[in-house]
């Protein structure tokens, strides 16, 4: 790789992958020379993946995990979005509820799992309700941060082409501030599937969570252990990299400074 | 002492004739004993005061004045996007009272929506139009200001100038009577500006709007202007109102200009040596 300059096209995955490859030689030599029992080599991660496929469950579990993560992070982008909105255009409502949400938003999903199961019972609904709680808050803050830091210029503007309230919150306001609610969503999202996980430990028993904690109660199956996290770090990955080319989208590319 | 000049200018017929025979006796705008008072850390900061002003159908009037001095101010009042603590203004006989789209105020180039393309920010006031209509006065609009080639173009891919030349196209394509400028060359480079300021002539020209212009910029105020209004240091008062009687497209070299951009030199206090 050249010091000054882009990077050839075939460096930009050659790199990365042979540092991943490194990493992969690395853990599989320290599992031969401490001649381990109980922590797998990477090959018997790769057997382990291939038994879950041949059983049929490792689909089936991401889809679970997938299904779960959609349900209670779009329904919390679905009603937080709007509040921030109309919290961020008039400041003296916000100013009623922020201490709330400020005290509210500290408070880890993980604490709510009890009162979640009190409510909704184990299952399903308990699971969707923390990782709606854990995506909701970002959202709703950035939201209103987003709204709040638009510039007067553009709403004097606005106002100026005789744009009615409503009609200057969708054509000004929201596109104006998209950028950081959509800062806002990828963090809730990251953090929404951190909690499905933890989620999936406790209150269920399919999903990506239920596979790391089952495999390790029936059987110590490490393999199958480590293979779950590895496909929860690489669906995480694939979430992220959604939400990177949403950012590039023409009409929001301007809110991201660094990707010019 | 505004009035009086305002008057003479009448009197006069040295200008462009196109612009004469727009003029009536009865001002499209007329602001009367403007006073503005911000309240900064419990005290009253005066920033305006007794500003007395009249401007004609057609005409394009420059407030001068060094920065600071609260005629950023003074046209935000006019546009109606501040009231004053005194006074009023009227427009058409009738009273300022917040903005509206007859009006358009056109900030420095960072006032067009990032979100929106070439064709999405020249249309945005052309909500009311049917769709044919709103393309076609969107096209007129792309080639009046020379934007052609870019209409599926972001904000972020234009330079300063273009950019500029989208805001006037954006405020121009939902006709309305008057444009309030606010230093709108103030972030260009110097060549950038100099064409701009043709370009502007060219379409006030073109579309005959009554246009106020705010600049710190002395030169810029007599190549551009019918009258030169100088401002005091804040609080603001009209110092003077200097007629420019020289015919567009004006040579920056002639006595005449000379002898207009060295008296308001002088008015502002500064002799025009380095």
């Amino acid at each position: 790789m050249t010091l000054l300059g882009q990077p050839m096209k075939w460096e930009r995955y050659f790199w990365p992958l042979f540092a991943a490859g490194v990493l992969l030689l690395l853990w599989h030599f320290s599992v031969r020379w401490s001649h381990t029992k109980i922590f797998p080599s990477p090959v018997d991660v790769v057997r382990g993946t291939a038994e879950l496929i041949r059983k049929g469950v490792l689909l089936h579990y991401v889809v679970d995990s997938l299904r779960r993560v959609s349900a209670g992070y779009l329904g919390a982008a679905v009603l937080a979005i709007p509040a921030g909105l109309l919290l961020g255009w008039y400041p003296a409502a916000a100013a009623v509820v922020n201490p709330t949400i400020q005290m509210l938003r500290p408070i880890s999903p993980i604490a709510w799992i009890p009162v979640s199961i009190i409510w909704f019972g184990v299952g399903d609904l308990a699971a969707i309700y923390l990782i709606f709680l854990a995506s909701f808050f970002s959202i709703l803050v950035a939201s209103i941060n987003g709204v709040r830091n638009v510039p007067s210029m553009y709403r004097r503007a606005g106002r100026n082409f005789g744009l009615s309230p409503a009609k200057l919150i969708a054509r000004v306001v929201f596109p104006a501030a998209l950028p950081q609610v959509i800062v806002g969503l990828r963090i809730a999202l990251g953090i929404a599937w951190l909690v499905v996980v933890a989620a999936e430990m406790i209150a269920v028993d399919s999903g990506l969570g239920y596979l790391v904690i089952d495999s390790r109660n029936s059987g110590k199956r490490y393999d199958l252990v480590v293979a779950a996290m590895i496909l929860i770090g690489l669906t995480g990955l694939a979430l992220d990299t959604i939400f990177r080319r949403i950012e590039k989208l023409r009409s929001v590319r301007w809110g991201f400074r660094n990707e010019s | 002492m505004e009035q009086t000049m305002a008057t003479t200018s009448m009197a006069k017929t040295v200008m462009v004739p196109a612009q004469a025979t727009k003029q009536t006796l009865k001002p499209k705008l007329r602001a009367e004993g403007i006073d503005m008072a911000f309240t900064r850390d419990g005290t009253s900061v005066p920033v305006l005061e007794n500003v007395k002003l009249e401007v004609h159908e057609g005409e394009f009037v420059c407030l001068l004045g060094p920065s600071g001095c609260g005629k950023s101010t003074l046209l935000n009042v006019i546009a109606g996007f501040l009231s004053p603590t005194h006074g009023q203004v009227l427009i058409d006989g009738e009273a300022v009272r917040g903005p509206d789209p007859r009006r358009i105020f056109v900030f420095q180039e960072r006032g067009v929506f990032p979100w929106l393309t070439v064709e999405g920010n020249i249309g945005f006031g052309l909500f009311k139009l049917s769709k044919k209509e709103r393309a076609e006065r969107i096209a007129h609009y792309i080639t009046l200001v020379g934007l052609q080639g870019f209409e599926k173009a972001y904000p972020q891919e234009l330079s300063g100038g273009m950019k500029q030349r989208l805001e006037v196209a954006r405020a121009l394509a939902v006709n309305p009577d008057m444009l309030f400028l606010d230093e709108p060359f103030g972030a260009l480079d110097s060549i950038t500006r100099l064409i701009m300021r043709r370009e502007l002539l060219r379409i006030w020209e073109a579309e005959r709007k009554t246009i106020i212009f705010v600049t710190h910029d002395i030169e810029e105020a007599v190549q551009l202007s019918d009258r030169v209004v100088v401002m005091s240091a804040r609080p603001a008062k009209i110092q003077r109102v200097v007629e420019i009687d020289i015919a567009h497209p004006r040579d920056i070299s002639s006595s005449r200009y000379l002898e207009l951009r060295d008296g308001i030199f002088e008015q502002i206090g500064l002799a025009h040596k380095v």
